[in-house]
């Protein structure tokens, strides 16, 4: 501890130095950066602070799974005017039919989209789907229209912890980097674990139990299961 | 019998003492001669030296050359007797990465995949399904492990349990390494707390020790098919261990050093986990830290873990 007083005086005087290149290299930068602006548009700078940090690597979001006969396309499966069987875009019908805001079941859809199942709480068809927009597309609860692919944001207006939590990487799967300045990350959408239909998480059967020799497995010959 | 003077046999007693005292000089000389070269390296002990630091200096250690050859002598090992080309690398920790790992227990739900992931990952034996995370379904109300069942075996979550999985803390204070009776068991600088598997004797000692029983001893020769084994390996974390050494969690380090997350994370469908560097301020895990209900795992013994559980609400 003694020492470090010694050498305080060595160490302010280098602190100085340090400081005063600092601010003559400072004020080179800032006058080159003033003779290029005219010349480079917003997307070169951008550029040029990305060639910088390049370091930083990207965290992407992976595309959602399908939900089961509601996106985009729509499995046929009652009857129509032209008996046609197969997919059809959404405005395929719903563009000749008006919209019945009243759906909020499953059981109403008794001529098209029969069988889905539908549990998320008290909303209805239309909460989400947007029917001026033939229903291609999804509608947020200020009327803004968003495409399919930015579903995110439209469960984020009622799960705002969820997606702050999401947002922070502390809800939801991931693979990757840890780091980011060495590799990227992928991250599941809302849509890998929850169907926006039946968002409830699914119960199902753990991987097997280890053979733990302080808790043998309740005579159930539980280890064995080897599913 | 008559004895004839003229046919005894030499007395030793009558012999000079000359040999006897010159072998005795020779070997006094050389015990004091060894000695003093034995306590040569007491004379640089100076003053502000620690015994830690002095040791250190006067300990021999390995050159990176004399460690390739271990790693090269190793992976030859297991091309004989397994038939499969590893690479065994070393990793060190990161200048400035201190590991943090946390887990969310209101959204686990006890599927089990981390421990599965951490088996594959860390060639743990098949037979017995080991893996360095034992996955508790607990009673609602309270952490009571007396209560809790790792071994369960029906469809997930149940709806009056929640799920807590429990693997090594990674304790700053740590008790195993304490009771290590001969070092093989240490704390990297990044925090993470690994076991030399060719120095470990097999004591058990550690695991008495730890209060999370979270290592594990290999009573028998892992068994793992050819085609299963992680031919990515570290000396000190996934390399296939042998019979009766103690192994335990390292965060995957042969992983997370590189910057990559642990294999248990990666698994983790409903992101519970949360893995990074306690040092960054912007890093996740400083993020739950911060701003949720965290704790450790029994804290009152001080074992300062690396490992925290936290709370949505």
């Amino acid at each position: 501890m003694k020492t470090m007083g010694k050498h305080g005086l060595s160490r302010r005087l280098s602190c100085l130095i340090v400081v005063a290149l600092l601010c003559g290299c400072g004020k080179m930068s800032s006058s080159t950066t003033l003779t290029q602006e005219p010349a480079g548009s917003d997307a070169t700078l951008a550029e040029s602070t990305e060639t910088e940090t390049a370091v930083q690597h990207t965290a992407t979001i992976r595309k959602p799974p399908p939900v089961l006969g509601a996106v985009f396309r729509v499995e046929v499966t009652g009857t129509n005017a032209t008996s046609y069987e197969g997919h059809l875009q959404c405005a395929a019908c719903h563009s000749l039919r008006s919209s019945n805001p009243d759906n909020s079941k499953s059981s109403h859809l008794d001529e098209f989209h029969q069988g889905l199942r539908f549990s998320h709480g008290q909303l209805s068809c239309v909460s989400c789907h947007n029917p001026g927009d033939n229903y291609s597309s999804l509608r947020l609860a200020d009327g803004k229209t968003i495409p399919f692919e930015e579903s995110i944001t439209l469960c984020a207006q009622c799960h705002g912890p969820q997606y702050r939590d999401y947002e922070r990487g502390a809800h939801g799967g991931m693979t990757g980097y840890w780091d980011l300045k060495r590799g990227d990350r992928v991250r599941n959408h809302c849509q890998h674990c929850h169907d926006p239909h039946v968002p409830n998480y699914p119960k199902f059967y753990p991987a097997a139990a280890p053979q733990d020799r302080f808790q043998p497995s309740h005579g159930k010959e539980g280890a064995s299961h080897d599913h | 019998m008559t004895t004839n003077p003229a046919t005894h046999l030499p007395v030793l007693d009558n012999q000079p003492n000359s040999r006897r005292g010159f072998m005795k000089a020779c070997g006094a000389t050389l015990g004091l001669a060894a000695w003093a070269t034995a306590l040569k390296p007491l004379t640089e002990w100076a003053a502000d030296m620690n015994v830690d630091e002095f040791l250190q200096k006067h300990y021999r250690e390995l050159k990176p050359d004399e460690k390739q050859a271990i790693f090269r002598r190793l992976e030859a090992d297991c091309k004989a007797e397994h038939g499969v080309d590893v690479k065994i690398a070393d990793p060190q920790p990161n200048d400035g990465v201190q590991f943090a790992y946390a887990l969310n227990l209101s959204i686990c739900i006890g599927c089990r995949k981390c421990a599965e992931a951490c088996s594959i990952e860390n060639n743990h034996d098949r037979k017995t399904n080991n893996s360095y995370i034992r996955v508790f379904e607990m009673e609602m109300g309270g952490i009571d492990f007396e209560k809790g069942d790792a071994t369960y075996d029906h469809p997930v979550p149940q709806p009056d349990k929640f799920y807590m999985p429990v693997q090594c803390q990674q304790c700053e204070n740590a008790p195993c390494v304490k009771a290590c009776p001969i070092e093989a068991t240490w704390q990297e600088k990044d925090g993470i707390v690994v076991v030399d598997y060719n120095w470990c004797i097999g004591c058990r000692y550690c695991e008495a020790a730890c209060p999370y029983h979270a290592r594990r001893f290999n009573w028998e020769k892992p068994t793992i098919p050819a085609e299963e084994i992680n031919p990515n390996q570290g000396y000190l974390s996934n390399r296939i261990r042998p019979q009766g050494v103690m192994e335990k969690c390292t965060f995957c380090l042969h992983r997370t050093r590189e910057g990559r997350m642990p294999a248990c994370l990666e698994a983790c469908p409903t992101g519970a986990r949360v893995f990074g560097n306690i040092l960054d301020p912007q890093s996740e895990i400083r993020w739950v830290i911060e701003n949720k209900r965290t704790f450790v795992l029994k804290e009152e013994l001080g074992t300062k873990p690396r490992f925290y559980y936290f709370f949505d609400e």
